[in-house]
């Protein structure tokens, strides 16, 4: 029965990025992550994935106080973090996130507070959104994990 | 998966320990590359892109990180520290600081390492950027991001396939040392298709050494920065992989029943 369940939370995880592959969230490259993944790296995919959140939420961090700026909005900077955010966002896969940066940045390219302010909502709330898939479906991973390791002794 | 069943996948500081004095890799068959990016996200993929297609890395995260692990950097005295060979390098464009466009300009007007093959990655396909970097001796240009596919592609053509050597060869090859060689191509390993003299990096009009730029892996039909493969390999599909990799070319995520093969 437990080898079933491990069977089953692998469904679930394959529907989940079938779901997220459908809305544009995810893209092939997050599939190229995961044959990158093997009995020597059996985190990798989730280790990466870490170090993008932990890196990204210091550029969004960033992005934050610069598009709140009253004074003078630092566009160049904006740039720059964009950048760094397009391009580790499409090292892992994350589709929607890359192209609402490189929206973002063409607003900050032409200097325009609004649109950068909306481009910030909602790469705030995409970025969140993709956080909570993916932890998600690391979440899963983990559960199949154990549950196809349990099976083993039994086996014996 | 596939890879060299004695593939070492060290970590630099333990190359640094076991072959500060020694100038040949353990297994001559590992390639020894040295990526250079300042993304931590980029520098852990193209890291384990690498190893998992049996190389040798060292990651780091700048050009002048990258000199100076090569011995190049003129403010650090760095005596006794360019044994550890290097047999490509590839490096991010964009760069704070040195980009990879300077890196290559350095690396290629030096005369112990302008034989090293280069390899410039890069978000942004721009042809001008691209043209400047093979003009300058880049040996290939790739549109992140890097697949399995890329680093396949580039391994297979610049090293050849499995160079096989009869044992696993530890000992210090003569020429070796001299520095003018220690940089050339696997030239010990006579089985390799490369000749030693390295064409590659050398005369880029030449028709046996087309770079070809690549943005997307041939299990990909959607990515709308496709480009057209190398001229010099008949198929970029990462034939020696096994096969749950195969079963992961997906060209369609429309509904619920497709399957994704999760390693």
């Amino acid at each position: 029965m437990l080898g079933l369940g491990a069977d089953r939370l692998r469904a679930d995880m394959n529907r989940l990025l079938a779901f997220l592959f459908h809305q544009g969230v995810l893209d092939e490259q997050f599939l190229q992550l995961q044959q990158l993944q093997d009995e020597s790296s059996p985190n990798f995919v989730s280790e990466v994935v870490n170090i993008y959140f932990h890196e990204s939420e210091k550029l969004l961090r960033n992005l934050r106080g610069l598009v709140l700026e009253r004074e003078f909005s630092d566009y160049k900077r904006m740039g720059i973090h964009l950048n760094q955010l397009i391009g580790s966002s499409s090292s892992i896969g994350a589709k929607r996130l890359t192209n609402i940066c490189v929206a973002f940045r063409a607003a900050s390219d032409q200097n325009n507070p609004t649109a950068c302010l909306r481009a910030l909502e909602l790469l705030e709330h995409d970025y969140c959104y993709l956080k909570n898939k993916l932890h998600e479906f690391f979440q899963i991973e983990q559960q199949r994990v154990m549950a196809a390791g349990v099976r083993y002794p039994i086996q014996n | 998966m596939a890879r060299n069943g004695v593939s070492s996948r060290r970590k630099r500081s333990d190359l640094i320990e076991e072959d500060f004095d020694e100038f040949l890799p353990s297994d001559p068959r590992d390639v020894h590359v040295l990526a250079v990016d300042d993304s931590l996200v980029d520098r852990t993929v193209i890291e384990q892109l690498l190893k998992i297609s049996s190389c040798k890395v060292t990651a780091v995260d700048s050009g002048r990180r990258a000199l100076q692990f090569l011995g190049l950097d003129e403010e650090k005295a760095s005596v006794g520290f360019d044994g550890l060979k290097v047999d490509m390098i590839i490096t991010d464009y964009c760069m704070p600081g040195m980009t990879g466009y300077e890196l290559l300009k350095i690396i290629k007007g030096s005369s112990n390492f302008r034989e090293i093959p280069v390899v410039i990655m890069s978000s942004e396909n721009v042809l001008a950027r691209i043209d400047r970097c093979l003009e300058e001796g880049a040996e290939d240009f790739i549109v992140k991001p890097v697949k399995l596919s890329d680093v396949k592609r580039l391994k297979d053509y610049m090293f050849g396939d499995d160079r096989v050597q009869g044992g696993i060869n530890k000992r210090k090859s003569p020429e070796s040392s001299d520095p003018s060689s220690s940089t050339s191509q696997p030239s010990t390993t006579s089985s390799s298709p490369a000749p030693s003299s390295s064409p590659q990096s050398s005369d880029l009009s030449s028709s046996t050494s087309l770079p070809s730029i690549t943005s997307s892996s041939p299990a990909s039909s959607s990515s709308p920065r496709s480009s057209d493969s190398s001229p010099l390999q008949p198929s970029c599909s990462p034939t020696s992989l096994d096969s749950p990799t195969q079963r992961l070319k997906m060209t369609h995520f429309v509904d619920e029943d497709v399957e994704i093969v999760i390693l």
